[in-house]
């Protein structure tokens, strides 16, 4: 039996961590990082097991979680320049910044690359699975549609998509926007199997996991994750503006102070 | 209420005609000695000369459809996987529709991926839509990116050679009829540099690339009937640009032309002109090439003709005072 707690541990490290680093400039895609913390968690406690194993952050914006996230190969005062003049730790990493697999900040392209890596993992041999952070905004974006062609046409089993269905684009709600509903159906019907579960449910989330990762799937899978931006802290969650948050000082410590009480075992 | 029955229609398509190329004969060649290399193509293998590749090398080959920003994405993965992909599709479909995604993918963190480009230029008669009159300038525009234009068949294998072997990505024009090959002397197989044809010293004096290499040796060869002597320095590589060889081609003339199978600006006009102005060389440069606007439907000739891009009104422009 697994130890539970350790997921709950690292999704709580790695909102922690996300918040001290973005309380040195006062503003980040802090929303962003609390909303998928508890999908990294387990990805990277449960997924990447070997160095064949990739994850590939689509959204760039996103950067902030996946430096939390990898925040022990780096220099943490380094990581704390994030998002400052001349820092490595740019808002919208480039790839090639430790951790960072590929240039994802002009959205909607990260899932092609990683169908690249896993159709040459395959290749290669078979070995490694590649796991692929995607965004529900990129879904309005046509090449997320050809990479699940592609996906499906070459049934990369080694390729797990992960959709963050958090709702919310630059301006606004994605449903007021353009619609990309209903999500579920629309990947089904591009030949993905699909599982939906609360992407803050740590044990839905491993279970989910496991299953996309069982060798006898035939078929490439999804995993639709609802989330909530900025979950863990109430103040970011009702943000009148989730996308971009800057915020006073004080904030970002009541921020760090609930997290560093929140119980874990 | 109108109701729609599904019904299947058997479309025949018919076997596609294995086409042995110097293009086809590189990569065959390439996939014999380098294991790592593999083909993507974008529909279209038929008409790019990848099918010899893929008949040989079925698990180094996928065609990855019409979907191009897909495609570029893909090639990224798979040459981060350790392997060197050459993707072949049609000029104006590599560079228009994933520019984007090349600049990304690409160039961010170069890659040596091999972008070969068909139909370069006015090679096509669909106007616009198959006419990449702005390649040279979209893909010269990308920091790390080699930009190549050959004129024959011995520079696009060379070409495609030094672009396999490259860590940052290359793009490759690639003309599907064959060329006569260049009057070049003293060639070495690997060589895809700037050289001097035709006489050296000329009276009158050309600068070209591509096709229009070919174009400015037709010129020269009129120029020459009526008793000039006439140089013309060939320039396969646009970026990274051979400034050096430029200017001191440049230096002993009042006035040259440059000759090309793209709009001027941003191409090899532009390139040269920018070379030079710094250097003091009071040359006055007159650009051969495609005007700023979609040429007309039809064949190469007939497209030569209506533009201005024929021999005859390119020897005219050398002669113009």
């Amino acid at each position: 039996m697994r130890n539970k707690s350790r997921t709950r541990k690292r999704a709580n490290s790695i909102r922690q961590i996300a918040i001290q680093v973005a309380s040195y400039s006062g503003e980040a895609y802090i929303g962003q990082a609390l909303g998928v913390a508890d999908i990294l968690a387990c990805v990277f406690e449960l997924g990447i097991q070997t160095e064949n194993d990739r994850f590939v952050l689509s959204p760039g914006h996103y950067g902030l979680a996946l430096y939390a996230a990898n925040a022990d190969s780096y220099d943490f005062a380094e990581l704390c320049t994030y998002g400052k003049d001349g820092s490595v730790f740019e808002q919208s990493p480039v790839e090639g910044i430790p951790g960072v697999e590929v240039t994802g900040g002009s959205l909607g392209q990260g899932l092609s690359q990683a169908a690249g890596l896993a159709l040459g993992a395959r290749a290669r041999g078979g070995a490694g699975r590649i796991f692929c952070l995607i965004s529900d905004g990129e879904l309005q974006e046509g090449q997320t549609w050809e990479a699940c062609l592609a996906i499906s046409h070459h049934k990369l089993t080694n390729l797990i998509v992960l959709l963050d269905r958090n709702g919310v684009q630059v301006d606004g709600r994605t449903a007021s926007i353009l619609n990309v509903e209903p999500v579920a159906a629309k990947f089904t019907a591009f030949g993905l199997d699909v599982e939906e579960v609360d992407g803050h449910d740590l044990d839905a989330i491993e279970a989910a996991l496991l299953n996309a990762m069982d060798p006898a799937n035939i078929n490439p899978r999804a995993i639709i994750f609802n989330t909530r931006l900025g979950m863990g802290v109430p103040e970011f969650e009702n943000a009148s503006y989730p996308h971009y948050i800057s915020a006073a000082s004080e904030v970002w410590e009541r921020a760090l102070h609930l997290l560093q009480n929140e119980p874990i075992d | 209420m109108i109701s729609l029955s599904i019904y299947q229609v058997n479309v025949i398509v018919p076997p596609a005609k294995i086409i042995m190329s110097a293009f086809s004969d590189v990569l065959l060649s390439l996939g014999e000695t380098e294991d790592n290399v593999v083909v993507l193509a974008g529909d279209l293998a038929r008409y790019v000369d990848v099918l010899p590749f893929a008949e040989q090398f079925p698990d180094r080959f996928w065609n990855m459809g019409m979907a191009e920003a897909n495609l570029i994405g893909m090639a990224s993965g798979l040459a981060k996987s350790g392997y060197k992909p050459i993707v072949v599709t049609y000029g104006v479909f590599i560079t228009r529709r994933a520019f984007d995604q090349v600049a990304m993918s690409l160039t961010t963190a170069p890659k040596g991926v091999v972008l070969v480009g068909f139909l370069p230029g006015i090679t096509c008669r669909f106007r616009a839509t198959h006419q990449p009159i702005d390649d040279i300038a979209l893909m010269g525009s990308l920091p790390s990116m080699t930009v190549v234009d050959p004129a024959d068949d011995r520079e696009l294998q060379n070409a495609v050679r030094s672009a396999v072997n490259s860590s940052h990505p290359t793009y490759i024009r690639a003309l599907r009829d064959a060329q006569p090959a260049l009057p070049v002397r003293n060639e070495n197989p690997q060589d895809c540099r700037s050289v001097v044809l035709g006489d050296k010293n000329g009276d009158l004096a050309f600068i070209s690339t591509g096709l229009g290499t070919q174009w400015a040796l037709e010129a020269a060869a009129l120029l020459r009937a009526s008793g000039h002597t006439v140089s013309v320095l060939h320039v396969p590589v646009l970026k990274p640009f051979d400034r050096p060889a430029i200017v001191e081609f440049c230096e002993p003339y009042s006035q040259l032309v440059t000759v090309e199978n793209h709009i001027a600006h941003g191409g090899l006009h532009a390139a040269v002109a920018s070379a030079v102005v710094s250097t003091g060389i009071p040359a006055r440069i007159l650009p051969a090439a495609i005007p700023d606007a979609w040429p007309p439907s039809g064949s190469t000739d007939f497209i030569r003709k209506e533009i201005g891009l024929t021999a005859e009104s390119i020897a005219e422009l050398a002669l113009k005072v």
